[in-house]
């Protein structure tokens, strides 16, 4: 168990870093897909099935699908690709990813020389635990949570809904005449 | 038994993260830029069930499952938000749109 931790781990981490560098993007959400089955895996492990469900149901399965609805609908071409082509250039990535680095040496190092806290023998959070909770202690969020998805719906289709073009007709009399 | 120790956890949450805060900087495509803030989401939501998994609780899944209906609503609005600006623009590149209006 403990090293399919690692290999799920080590699978996330290279289908990220795959996923942020492709130029076309139906290829960076494939890779993101695997990343985050991986992750699944990782929440199965650490002993959080119902989050290891809902990872696979709902983020690789429900928004990925969003995200691929939209590239499919913006219908992107090999122009793109050409252009993401000469904007990924080493001039561009390489100081970004220097400083991330540094972040991350630094944040190891603050774990490093952490006392060890191990999770030891894994006892796992059982759904039904998780769901006494949300609808206890947490009722009150879960209601807000319902009330941000309401907002969410109601933003996208305002947003996305088509204007009608709504000429006056003596400003169209003008454009003809 | 198993015994995974919690920095190596919180270590894979810290490297996602910051690969998405890589990817936020390096491209300029505005979809790869909306990804990258989903797999920061994700890193934070791993940290919390982490966190949840250490003392055998509940509330850090509980988490994950508000920061997962945030990315739901955020993620259907930046869409339909990509959807007008490419109607609008014609392009996805995020230098295009550096003005409030034209």
């Amino acid at each position: 168990m403990v090293a399919t931790f690692y290999i799920s781990a080590a699978i996330a981490l290279l289908t990220t870093a795959l996923a942020i560098t492709r130029l076309h993007a139906v290829y960076a959400l494939l890779n993101l897909i695997v990343s985050l089955l991986a992750i699944a895996v990782v929440f199965f492990v650490i002993g959080a099935p119902l989050v290891a469900a809902l990872e696979v149901i709902i983020y690789a399965g429900a928004i990925m699908v969003l995200f691929i609805f939209v590239i499919m609908m913006l219908n992107l071409g090999e122009e793109t690709a050409q252009w993401e082509r000469q904007l990924l250039q080493p001039r561009i990535w390489v100081l970004p990813s220097l400083l991330t680095l540094v972040l991350f040496v630094e944040m190891v190092y603050l774990l490093a020389i952490d006392t060890g806290e191990a999770l030891t023998t894994v006892r796992e959070v059982a759904p039904s635990t998780v769901g006494a909770s949300l609808f206890g202690p947490y009722l009150l969020a879960v209601e807000m949570a319902a009330f941000l998805l309401m907002a969410g719906i109601v933003g996208a289709y305002h947003i996305g809904r088509r204007e009608k073009q709504v000429q006056h007709r003596y400003l169209q009399k003008e454009k003809e005449g | 038994m198993m015994e995974i120790p919690l920095e190596h956890g919180l270590i894979l949450a810290i490297a996602l993260f910051l690969l998405g805060l890589t990817g936020l900087l390096i491209r300029r495509n505005i979809v790869f830029m909306l990804l990258s803030i989903e797999i920061m989401l994700n890193a934070a939501g791993l940290a919390f069930v982490l966190g949840g998994a250490r003392w055998a609780l509940p509330d850090g899944q509980v988490m994950f499952l508000f920061i997962l209906a945030m990315t739901a609503a955020e993620v259907s609005v930046g869409l339909a938000l990509i959807l007008k600006i490419f109607q609008k623009y014609r392009t996805l590149d995020t230098d295009e749109m550096d003005k409030m209006r034209e």
